[in-house]
């Protein structure tokens, strides 16, 4: 048996305390965990997603995303500078 | 480490790291307590009552990291901007508050027999309970706040004011008369305690240091989940106002 000596009670109760706070403040953690999880399952259910969570869309040929149109994300060409004219 | 810093992945590592840190957090602690409590011999002044330092002292350590990683979060909130810096320091408030808490009591218990009383306006105690009343303020603040980020700028700046705090906790004991014990682990010259008082204080110290960081997060997973599903509820109220129009 554990002899804690004659201050026995105040070292008990400094472990139970931190006992009590540490086990709450994982099932806090745990439990708030847990929820966030579920809403966000339940949003998804609905048809509510994310849009980078979206499935894309497959064609025969090509996969279509909801990125931007590739004439859009390449810099637009410039037009060949004329060559200047000189007077003869 | 820079792809840590996208959400999407840092959930994916955190569904990884956590079934191993929880094993080594039951592992770890299990040691420390069998140490601390069947190990570790009485203080040749203190008896028994030393014991309590195993769970008092990794407490307000962490106490005060929590703090300084709230700190350091809010300068990437303010300075960088970045989500996974907000979503650190809030995670982090009630785990730290928690721990500071454990500090206290425990501070007290163990001040009862040693000193004949359970508190005293000392410099150290009394900057651990100020260390406690921030982490509180900040906790209130982010639930006043309903919108995210306004709520993580408010609290960065509280946050950075507030880490003034830390190095007076740390060198209250050398800078002022105090009742508690001076520094005695982390000390210029070595500690001062017996390796066999020491070994058990460090390994409960691991312990709590592989808790914290299993808690953090997990408490971090929990709060971008949350974002995800505030930002969705938003999307949904706004889908059907446009088709009531």
């Amino acid at each position: 048996m554990l002899d804690l000596g004659p201050h026995a009670s105040f070292i008990i109760a400094a472990y139970g305390v931190t006992f009590v706070a540490v086990a709450a403040l994982v099932l806090a953690t745990l439990d708030d965990d847990r929820k966030q999880r579920r809403k966000l399952a339940e949003l998804e259910r609905l048809g509510i997603t994310r849009r980078s969570a979206r499935p894309t869309v497959k064609t025969s040929h090509t996969v279509k995303t909801a990125a931007k149109p590739k004439a859009a994300r390449t810099p637009a060409k410039r037009k060949p500078a004329t060559p200047r004219k000189t007077r003869s | 480490m820079i792809s840590l810093a996208n959400p999407t992945r840092f959930l994916s590592l955190v569904d990884r790291v956590v079934p191993w840190l929880s094993a080594v957090v039951v592992i770890v602690l299990g040691i420390g307590l069998y140490l601390s409590l069947f190990v570790a011999p009485p203080d040749y002044q203190q008896g028994e009552t030393v014991k309590i330092m195993f769970v008092h002292v990794p407490a307000a350590w962490l106490g005060m990291l929590g703090y300084t990683l709230i700190a350091i979060a809010a300068l990437g909130t303010l300075i960088w901007r970045h989500p996974l810096a907000d979503v650190a320091a809030k995670a982090a408030a009630p785990i730290g508050a928690t721990f500071t808490f454990i500090a206290l009591v425990t501070g007290s218990l163990w001040g009862k027999p040693m000193w004949g009383t359970y508190w005293v306006w000392d410099a150290r105690l009394t900057s651990m309970l100020i260390l406690f009343l921030l982490y509180l303020g900040l906790i209130a603040l982010w639930q006043a706040i309903d919108e995210p980020g306004r709520a993580g700028r408010a609290a960065a700046i509280l946050g950075l004011v507030g880490a003034i705090n830390i190095p007076i906790i740390k060198f209250s004991v050398d800078w002022w008369n105090t009742l508690h014990q001076p520094e005695s682990v982390f000390r210029m010259g070595g500690p001062t305690i017996d390796p066999s008082l020491l070994t058990p204080l460090f390994v409960m110290a691991a312990g709590f240091t592989a808790l914290f960081v299993l808690l953090h997060l997990i408490a971090m997973r929990a709060e971008i989940l949350r974002r995800r599903v505030h930002a969705l509820q938003q999307t949904q109220v706004e889908r059907a106002a446009l088709a009531e129009a």
